[in-house]
């Protein structure tokens, strides 16, 4: 209520103290955790630079727009105004989460190491091997139909993990799993290197995953 | 008989500066290949439904005239063969076309007020649907031309999919990003303004003329 007030009285030009007028929450596009070429030759800089500043950012300045005029239908009571809101609030929300999952989710291949400890013992004791793993990810996430994303998730309700493919920029949270690890399968994120040709750019992403980012978000999803 | 790659019936560099020649080759030979393969793929255990041609094999999408085994292969692949051989047509190089005239200008400045106003909405289904998909121009079952976009590899001939509006396509734009991104990369309005270069409109007052005689144009 006392938001609402200070909105309308700010956009009034009454004198109240700027912090105050905004009650909306904004995102901000992060930074890379490393340099746009880092991962070559198995995703191109010139891709992983339009992914960040193009593609991530666009989802960061509509979902921003969304909730700002949220806020501004709120303020009126306009529900219909709320309610239409609510695809764009989907699809830009969607893809800012996923994006600020994906890129920590990357390492530079210098940097590689592959997966230890509870992480590694969960996988093989649900898949066999890692190589079985990493082969039905590849295969279901390279099925995907038109847009989408393939996830490692965690079930909290079953302590488990689970392989899960979400279409155009719908979050895992979605399915009530926890995203641990995710792959782009928008073509922007393959692309200008890799043609047509999915599989190719899924195979070589397995290089630059970053295996601690996984088990950490695993072990924050545990406790 | 298996469904088989139609040719172009232009050279890859035809559409260009407006749509390039790599993209067309890959669009080509890649893309529209792969669906017809899978669509092969689905229709050996059915051979019976290779019959039906693709217009109703797409029209087929949502009933159960399609066996649920393959109901989404067919709908994904069946709808990009229609899709691409459909789209092929509809383009041309600038020089072999001279803009909508006759009946189907007629038709379109009844539907919206003008061409540039049929654009504006046009572009908007176009840069407003999320993720993959289509935009297309089509003829309604009372005559009327509307407007629609549609995910993936559906169309509005899959009526009896639970939101796709029924229509006859006299005009359609890919506007999944393999058709736009190695020239235009995230910038599809600019795709989407470019393309109108290429319009075939020869083929589209034909698929007008189809539509309204009660036809699917292909």
């Amino acid at each position: 209520m006392l938001a609402r007030g200070l909105l309308a009285a700010a956009r009034e030009g009454l004198n109240v103290a700027p912090s105050m007028t905004r009650s909306i929450s904004t995102v901000k596009l992060p930074d890379m955790p490393y340099d746009y070429g880092a991962l070559e030759p198995y995703i191109s800089g010139h891709i992983m630079e339009l992914h960040h500043t193009k593609h991530h950012a666009a989802y960061v300045a509509n979902l921003n727009k969304a909730l700002e005029q949220q806020a501004e239908a709120e303020a009126k009571g306009d529900v219909s105004k709320i309610i239409s809101l609510q695809s764009a609030i989907k699809f830009n929300g969607g893809g800012h989460i996923n994006h600020d999952i994906f890129w920590t989710n990357l390492i530079p291949a210098k940097d590689f190491a592959p997966p230890s400890g509870e992480l590694k013992a969960q996988i093989e004791a649900q898949w066999k091997s890692l190589d079985n793993f990493i082969a039905t990810f590849s295969a279901q996430t390279a099925a995907v139909q038109g847009s989408g994303w393939g996830w490692l998730g965690y079930n909290k309700g079953t302590g488990r993990l689970e392989i899960a493919t979400m279409a155009n920029q719908d979050p895992l949270s979605m399915t009530g799993l926890v995203p641990l690890l995710g792959i782009d399968v928008w073509e922007h994120a393959y692309y200008l290197q890799y043609k047509n040709v999915r599989p190719d750019y899924i195979k070589a992403v397995w290089n630059v995953v970053n295996w601690k980012n996984v088990a950490d978000r695993l072990a924050a999803a545990k406790k | 008989m298996a469904f088989e790659l139609p040719p172009l019936g232009y050279d890859y560099a035809s559409l260009e500066p407006h749509v390039d020649a790599m993209t067309m080759n890959i669009h080509h030979t890649k893309h529209h290949q792969a669906y017809i393969n899978n669509l092969n793929g689905a229709l050996d255990k059915f051979p019976e439904l290779k019959d039906l041609g693709i217009v109703d094999i797409n029209k087929a999408v949502g009933t159960d005239k399609l066996p649920a085994e393959v109901a989404t292969v067919i709908r994904n692949n069946g709808g990009g063969h229609y899709n691409h051989t459909f789209f092929w047509k509809v383009m041309t190089n600038p020089s072999n076309t001279n803009g909508p005239s006759g009946a189907v200008k007629e038709a379109i400045e009844t539907a919206f007020g003008s061409v540039d106003e049929m654009k504006t909405k046009f572009n908007a289904a176009a840069a407003g649907r999320f993720g993959s998909g289509w935009a297309w121009l089509g003829v309604k079952a009372d005559g009327s031309l509307a407007i629609s976009s549609t995910p993936n590899q559906d169309n509005p001939l899959m009526s009896s999919l639970p939101d796709t509006a029924a229509m006859t396509p006299i005009l359609g734009l890919d506007v999944w990003e393999h058709a736009y991104y190695l020239k235009y990369q995230n910038r599809r309005p600019e795709y989407i303004a470019a393309w109108w270069n290429v319009v075939n409109w020869e083929q589209v007052t034909a698929n007008f003329e189809a539509a309204k005689a009660g036809s699917v144009p292909l």
